[in-house]
This record gives C-alpha cells, structure tokens and sequence, in this order.
C-alpha cells in the first residue's frame, strides 16, 4: 500500500485517496473545433510510460483534494505531491 | 527412527511444565515449548504421516515453515483445518490429527480464532529475530519493532518492541508490512508502516535428489539440530549425515556430542576445515562419497552409500540427516521486484543488491550461507524414485517428463507438475526444481532460478483477514429515513438502493408485490398516494457562478432558471453517455440545490468536485451534499391538492399562483418546508422538503389529511410502475452507460446553443449519428396478460436462428399496469423509434412471443393529469 503525501493533510495510506489518472490533461479549451480523432485522442488515450509520470489523485478519506503526484510507475515510489496549478517538483 | 528427549538440551522447552497432546487419538506426552512435531519425535514415533497423492508413508522432515510431509488439524481448543505440525505449539487440551497435505471443513460451524487488527507505525520493522536481525535492531533508532514466525527469540534487544510467533506475510510499498501473530488463543494481524524494513529472514536448508529420499526418518540436518538445541530431542540413536556444506557438518558435530553414532557422507573429493575438525572429534567422515538408496519398512533403518571407488556398503541408520546447501529466504522481497543472481561457490540465488531504498537485506537472507559442494541430484538409481516435492510426490522423472514435453521455463515445469503450489510454497523444492530442469536442458547451474514468490509468505487464516466481527454496522451502513419506524409498523417490505432501505410495497392482509403494488398505483391515479423520497440525492450549490457551472454539468441550461423554479436536467460524461439526472431548483440568485438519482448522490458529487478542482478552478462556486439535511414527502395523485391543504399551510395552492415546475417555501403543518410541483407520475404532486427532525410529523399529517380520500402509501415499486407507464427514464435502470438524451429520445433537452457542456462533443461522434443506434421504446405483448421478463432478449421475426442470433435490443422495464389494464415494458431497440407500430419477437425459452413496438408514454401522452 503506497504512503501518499497529501499537500494538505500529509502522508496517509492509500486506501483513503482515489485515483484520477493521467494529470495535466487539460480540458480542450473549444472542443467544437476539434476533429473527432482529435477528441478521440482527448477522451480516450493516455500515457503508459515506464517510469516517472504525473497523474491525479483525490483524498476521498480525508479533505477530499484533488492534487497531482509523480510516481515512478516501475518501482511505484511515489516521489512528490504537488497542489492543483502547482508545478511538479524537481 | 528413534527418538527421545536428552538432559541438557532444548532451550525453548519447560521441563517443570508437561502438557499432554493428543494426536490421531493417542495420548503423547511433552512439554510446555514443545511443537506438535517436536513432541512427536521425542515420543519416538516414526513417520506417522502420509502424502496426499500418492498415500506414500511420511515422517517429520523439518523444524519449520518449510516442513513437506507433517500436517495435522487441530480440533480443540479451537479449531483450525490444516497446520504444519511444525508450527503448532503444545497448549493444554491439544487435540490434532494427522492431515495429508489437504485440510477438510467440518459441515457444521466450528469455532476459528478469534482475531483482531492492530495498526503499528515504527522507524524500523525487522523481520527475523536471529543473529543478524537482533544484530540490525540494537543499532536503529526510534521505535523499533521485531518480529520473528518461531515462538522464542533469545536475547531481544531492550530497544526493540519483539513480537514472537509473528509471521511477516507481506511486504507492499513503502514499508507497509503485514504481519500474523499467534497470539496464545488469539490471532492478530498487524498492518505495520516502517521507515525502513531489514529483512532477516534467514536461509531455509535444501535437500538432494537421491533414491529413496522420501522414507520416513529422512529429514533436513538443520531439523535434526533444532530439534535437539530447541526441544532436547534427539532424533534418531545412529545417523547418517549426507552434506554437501559446513552447515550440515556442524550439525552432524552437534548431533554427535548429545550421544548419536554419527557418520558423515560428503561428496567432496577433498578434505576441508569441517571435515578436518569432525575427525578429530572422532567422527567418520567419507569424502567423494553419496546416499545412493535407503532401506526400510517403511521407516528408515539402512543407507547405502556408494563411496569414492564406487564401493557400495550399507549403514545401519534410523535418521538421514540431509544437507544439500543453502537458499537464503528472500521470498518476502521478491514480490516487491527484486532481483537474484546465482553464487557459484554457495549454489544458491542471492539478492542482488536491487530493490526500494528503505529494504536491507541482512545476515543469512542476505547470502551469508555456507558454501556448498555442487551437488543437485545423485546420478545412481531410478529417477522415480528420487523426490523433488515431497508434497506433491513429484521425482527427478516427472520434471524430465515436463522437460520432456517441451517444457523449459521453471514456471511452466511448476504449472505441469504442480511443485512448489502446496502449503510450504515450494520451499524445499523450488530452487532444486530449477537446477534439475537446468541440467535436463543442459545449462549451466543457475541458468535460471526458482519460480516467483508472492504473498502470502505462509497461509494465513480467512479469519484473521476477517478480524473481529464487529456487527453489520461496519461492515456496510444502512441509511434509512427517518419515517423508517413508522415503514416497519405498516409492514415495508424494503429493498436496497445502495446503503438505503427504501420501502418497495406495503402489503395488506395477504396480499403478494402484484396485488400490494396494483392497489398502491390504483389509489395514485384515481386519488392519492404517499411517497417517502428522502432518500433523493441533494446537493446544495453556491456562488456567483453556480449558474455557470450547472449550464457546464447539465445539457440544458439553468443559469437563465427563474428563482422559485425548477428544471429537470440531464447530466452526462465526457463520452455523452447520460450519467444522472435530477432537478435543479432555484433558490437565490448565487443558489441552487440540485437532486440526483438515490444511488448516484455520492458520484455526482465527486463530479462536481473533480471539475471545480481541477478544470474550472476560476468559478466562484461551493457545493455541499445536504442529502440527509432534507427530508422528501411527496404526496400525489388528483387528492394531493386536498391533502396538502388539509395538512395546513399558508401556500397558495392554486394553479395559477403555484404552477408546475415552481417551489415554494411555506409552512406545512406547522413546520417550514420547500413545497415543490414535481411529478414523477404524470399525476398532480406535491414533493414537500423539510428537515428530517419534522418529517415523521408532517408525514402523520398528511396521513390524517388524506384519510377522508384513502391516502396509500407507496413503495418504489409502484414508483417504477407509476414512471413507466409515462415512459419516463430511470437512470441505471434504461441506461447502462451506453445510452445518449437522443437515445432516450430526449434531445429536447439538449441545448446546443448554449455553449459547452460535458458530453457535448461527443454527441456528434460518427457513432452517435448511426441511425441503427438503440433507441428507447414501449413494447406491448400481443397478449395483454403476458409480462416479459426484464432483461428478455428481442428479435426482429419470430424464429429463432442458429447463433450467433442478431438481437434487436432488449427490455429494460417491464410490468404489469393497472391503470391501463394490461403489460408494459420499456425496451432498447436498434433503430427502435423507426419501428413504432411495428412487431418484434421477444425470446422466452425456445419459443418467441409476438410484441408490438409503441410510443414509450403509455399513459395520458398529452400530460392533462399532472395540474389536477
């Protein structure tokens, strides 16, 4: 079980957080004007890579924050925990 | 086999203290410390087991959680299907049998241990309490917790908390552990987060494949010397020590000292520092020499051994103590992705050295292990007859069978033989398995390595994952509202919608759910009904962009809602597939409160949340579930007017000044209350919100109100009858997360020219254009009586063709109406709205049966009731 450091309560264990995939996916800003492979690519696609990567996460159990963390996907060592409009550290 | 208790050993035992087992009905006598196993080898027996395939006599082989051959249930004084005799401790009123590798349940229930969870945080967990783990703990700081599976752990450090009988089952990310302890009669299961973890697990003793290696008083070195050292049983009067490594030697030297005629069979060619010392100490040694075959009925009593020139010559032996090298026990890291690389001079896999920052490996379990003779199996004699697994009576011939068969990979010759899936985990067979399947292949010795470990490191009950049993309440929440005693005098019959009970029908006198529910729907339509409906979703929602952010969440827009109005509204995801639906009612120009689906209040919330705290962090908007803040009367049918005024309020009630789709906040009975016209039945309503503290008093008096005109409570049943005979949807009911507004045929409420919503993208997806799409409809039976199944399968003609058969869609709701004197079903149908007036077959069994497809609004389609 992974020790997640919630920016705003601290480390708690994994069981009281949920998982929101991918970060930094930003909402299209006009998705009329994408082609349906572009929203396609949005809705459905996502990174899979070995290694560091950003995604969200929201503490369910706690005060019920969205925030992103790094993790590195083949160790699962959870390197850092970031605010929503905060840059990723390091 | 011969053993007995010695003076002046056994150092985990209480001699002052005898406690008394029964095994297999027989009464055996020992000692307050001893094991099961341990008691029965000081009782003299010899094997007492049998193995479970092949029924082949067995004896006790090990001192540990390693053991193969020794299992035993225990009855009394609790009860427990399968154990390692090893790994049971004498208490008094032990009673056990001798179990064949597989445990049987009782019919009846029996009474398992209790257990209990604890939670422990430390700087540093070391799992393993010998040399090198007291060793890493008197050194850390902070809190330091041991644990270690055997019952003693001598000399605990004082700076450490040392928890005994304590097996780590697991080790997960960032030093979460989780750990089992025997705890006398009780188990606990400790889930313990340590800073750092330092595996000291040691090194578990490794047999060699030879003829005849399975007979009863064959056993590991290691075993027979803890066995004396711990319990001061010595297991057999003149033993034959066959090792390939200094650590059977000393066993041997030690085994001699308490009395044993011992002779030692090494297959090294050339002396060394053991060997030397074992001689001086008068005790033969035959080097270049090997256990070739063993002797006995069934138990052990000769070893042949084929020495240097190939001499064969037989030794009068009741115990063959085995020593093939050592395996350091790195099985809990090895879930975690650690690696191993092969040691030549120790023939054994070691860590090597990879691995999360906060595990050290140590001691034994770190590679400190003897170095041992190159020796895996023993060419003379048959291949049958030298056992690889002993619990699975798997030999040195079915790995070359599984070889044979094209085989390779360790883990595929596992899964052919089933070695290494029995109680022990393969801890005896694994890495010599491997080695086996090496040599078969030709490869070097380590080519590769034992098949994968994963948790749990030993079995662990179900009821120590259970825990205590701590009544439903903790297990799920039941939600219930606060009318739910006066549901329970008048007979609710309750279903589940999520955590909350909500009543389905209230039967009178012997009536079934048809008759209760047709009586219920009766008095909606021709007078009225009661509905408790406190259990809607509610969300209260402010801020100067709460408008904004409905016109966002919802398909249609609510920032142009007057105050004092209600709009009913469609939520969808991002793939356009309706998500919930609900109301949104005005309440000030910064406030909302919205409803949602009973099941669904927790998911639309988290929506909510997740968009305002991740993409739209601009808008100026709070939201706060108030579901249980708001207690729901909803009184209905032509009556309800009557009722609602006769319950007494200041509101006026009139059509005019009060019109559908309004609220307002009014006192009813004395207390203040949201009266809001919303009908979820087609017929005149009035859904009164109030706080749950007065709900039960405003429900008796609607209830007295409405007794002039036989008011009927009603369940969710009639509900759901009541809906679709107006062909309205119920979320998670008609749709499955595949279903857009125009499939439901509701594009009316989809406003395209408001701007973004969630999901609007995705309506112009090819795939949402296809005219072929499964589209909402009413099916009718030909034959009036006749209610379809839900869930029923539809066809386009009546035969039913070879399959793949072509389904048309299928239904989704179905019932039988009162008010139209007939069945009704709502149903998903490609291209369903084309073929209103049309037939479609529904597949009943074998036969199909003749449908006709309809306009899902059944009942008054020109909505003349809901106004009174």
């Amino acid at each position: 079980m992974l020790l997640i450091r919630c920016p705003w309560c601290g480390e708690r264990d994994e069981i009281e957080f949920t998982y929101g995939g991918q970060a930094h996916l930003a909402y299209p800003s006009d998705p009329e004007t994408l082609s349906d492979a572009e929203w396609a690519d949005f809705l459905f696609m996502r990174e899979n890579p070995k290694g560091e990567w950003a995604e969200r996460w929201m503490h369910a159990a706690g005060c019920r924050r969205w925030f992103n963390a790094i993790r590195d996907t083949a160790t699962h060592r959870m390197i850092g925990a970031y605010r929503m409009g905060e840059e990723p550290p390091g | 086999m011969s053993g007995r208790r010695v003076d002046g050993a056994g150092s985990w035992l209480d001699r002052s203290r005898p406690v008394t087992l029964a095994f297999d009905g027989r009464e055996i006598a020992g000692f307050a410390g001893d094991t099961v196993a341990a008691a029965l080898l000081a009782s003299g027996a010899v094997g007492g087991f049998v193995s479970p395939v092949a029924g082949r006599p067995r004896g006790v082989y090990a001192a540990g959680v390693e053991e193969p051959n020794a299992f035993v249930e225990i009855s009394a004084p609790w009860f427990e299907p399968i154990r390692p005799a090893t790994m049971v401790d004498l208490v008094d009123g032990l009673q056990t049998r001798s179990r064949a590798g597989v445990g049987v349940l009782p019919a009846s229930s029996v009474g398992a241990r209790p257990a209990r969870h604890a939670h422990r945080h430390v700087e540093t967990l070391v799992i393993g309490g010998g040399a090198a783990g007291r060793a890493a703990a008197t050194i850390a700081e902070g809190r330091v917790l041991i644990v270690d599976e055997q019952p003693v752990v001598v000399d605990p450090p004082p700076n450490a908390t040392t928890l005994t009988s304590t097996t780590a089952t697991g080790i997960y990310d960032d030093g979460y552990v989780l750990c089992y302890q025997r705890d006398g009669a009780t188990d606990v299961f400790h889930h313990v987060r340590a800073q750092h973890v330092v595996l000291a697990t040691g090194a578990h003793e490794r047999p060699l494949a030879f003829a005849g290696n399975d007979r009863p008083g064959v056993m590991l070195a290691a075993a027979a010397r803890a066995y004396l050292e711990r319990f001061g049983v010595l297991v057999g009067d003149r033993i034959v020590v066959f090792s390939t490594n200094h650590g059977g030697h000393d066993a041997a030297e030690t085994l001699a000292g308490a009395g044993a005629q011992v002779v030692v069979v090494d297959p090294s060619p050339r002396p060394g520092a053991a060997t030397e010392r074992l001689r001086a100490a008068g005790i033969e040694v035959q080097l270049n020499a090997r256990v070739v075959g063993t002797d006995g009925e069934p138990a052990l009593t000769g070893v042949t051994v084929s020495a240097a020139d190939g001499q064969r010559t037989t030794l009068h032996a009741d115990v063959l103590a085995v020593s093939g090298g050592w395996n350091p026990a790195v099985q809990l890291a090895r879930s975690l992705g650690i690696g191993l690389r092969y040691d030549e001079e120790k023939t054994c896999f070691v860590h090597d050295g990879s691995g999360p920052e906060w595990l050290t490996v140590v001691g034994r379990a770190a590679g400190d292990v003897p170095a041992s003779f190159p020796l895996w199996v023993v060419d003379d004699g048959e291949d049958s007859e030298k056992y690889v697994e002993l619990q699975r009576d798997q030999t040195v011939a079915d790995v070359a069978d599984a070889v044979a068969g094209g085989l390779t990979h360790a883990e595929h010759v596992k899964r052919a033989t089933y070695i290494g899936t029995t109680i022990d985990q393969g801890r005896t067979s694994g890495v010599l398995t491997a080695e086996i399947v090496n040599r078969l292949l030709g490869w070097a010795p380590g080519a590769q390595g034992p098949t994968n470990a994963r948790p749990p490191y030993t079995p662990v009950p179900f009821s120590a994952l259970a825990g205590p049993d701590s009544g439903p309440i903790l297990l799920d929440p039941i939600r219930v509202t606060p009318m739910q005693g006066w549901h329970d005098a008048h007979r609710a019959v309750y279903e589940n919608v999520g955590q909350w009970k909500r009543p389905r029908y209230f039967p009178r006198g012997d009536e079934d759910m048809d008759a209760a529910v047709a009586r219920e729907t009766r008095a909606l339509r021709t007078s009225v009904g009661v509905l408790d409906a406190s259990t809607l979703g509610k969300i209260d929602v402010r801020g100067p962009d709460a408008g904004v952010f409905l016109d966002r969440m919802y398909t249609n827009r609510m920032s142009n809602l007057k105050v004092s109005s209600i709009r009913y509204g469609l939520m969808l995801g991002l793939d356009g597939m309706v998500f919930d639906d609900g109301v949104a009612m005005r309440i000030g120009e910064d406030h909302y409160v919205v409803t949602t689906t009973t099941g669904g209040a927790a998911a639309v919330m988290d929506r909510f949340e997740e968009w305002l705290q991740t993409e739209w962090t601009d808008l100026r908007v709070y939201c706060t579930s108030v579901t249980e803040e708001w207690s729901v009367v909803a009184v209905g049918g032509p009556r309800a007017r009557d009722v609602v005024a006769g319950a007494g309020t200041d509101a006026d009630l009139g059509h005019d000044s009060f019109p559908f789709m309004t609220f307002r906040d009014a006192m009813v009975a004395g207390v203040p209350t949201r009266i809001c016209r919303i009908s979820f039945t087609g017929e005149l309503s009035y859904e009164l919100h109030l706080s749950p503290w007065h709900a039960q008093h405003v429900w008796n008096a609607v209830m007295a109100a409405g007794e002039p005109f036989g008011i009927t409570p009603y369940g969710t049943e009639a509900m759901h009858v009541l809906r679709a005979e107006k062909g309205f949807v119920i979320v998670g009911q008609e749709t499955d997360g595949t279903q857009t507004p125009d499939d439901l045929g509701m594009a009316w409420i989809v406003n395209t020219g408001k701007g973004d919503f969630v999901g609007k993208r995705s309506l112009v997806r090819s795939d949402m254009l296809r005219d072929d799409r499964k589209q909402l409809v009413g099916v009718m039976t030909e034959d009036p009586g006749r209610v379809l199944i839900e869930g029923t399968q539809l066809l386009a003609d009546g035969t039913i063709p070879e399959p793949p058969a072509h389904m048309l869609g299928w239904v989704t709701s179905s019932y039988r109406s009162d008010a139209l004197g007939r069945s009704i079903a709502l149903a998903v149908v490609a291209g369903g709205r084309r073929r209103i007036g049309g037939q479609v077959h529904a597949v009943v069994g074998d036969a199909t049966i003749p449908c006709r497809v309809a306009d899902p609004a059944f009942y008054d389609p020109e909505g003349t009731r809901r106004d009174g």
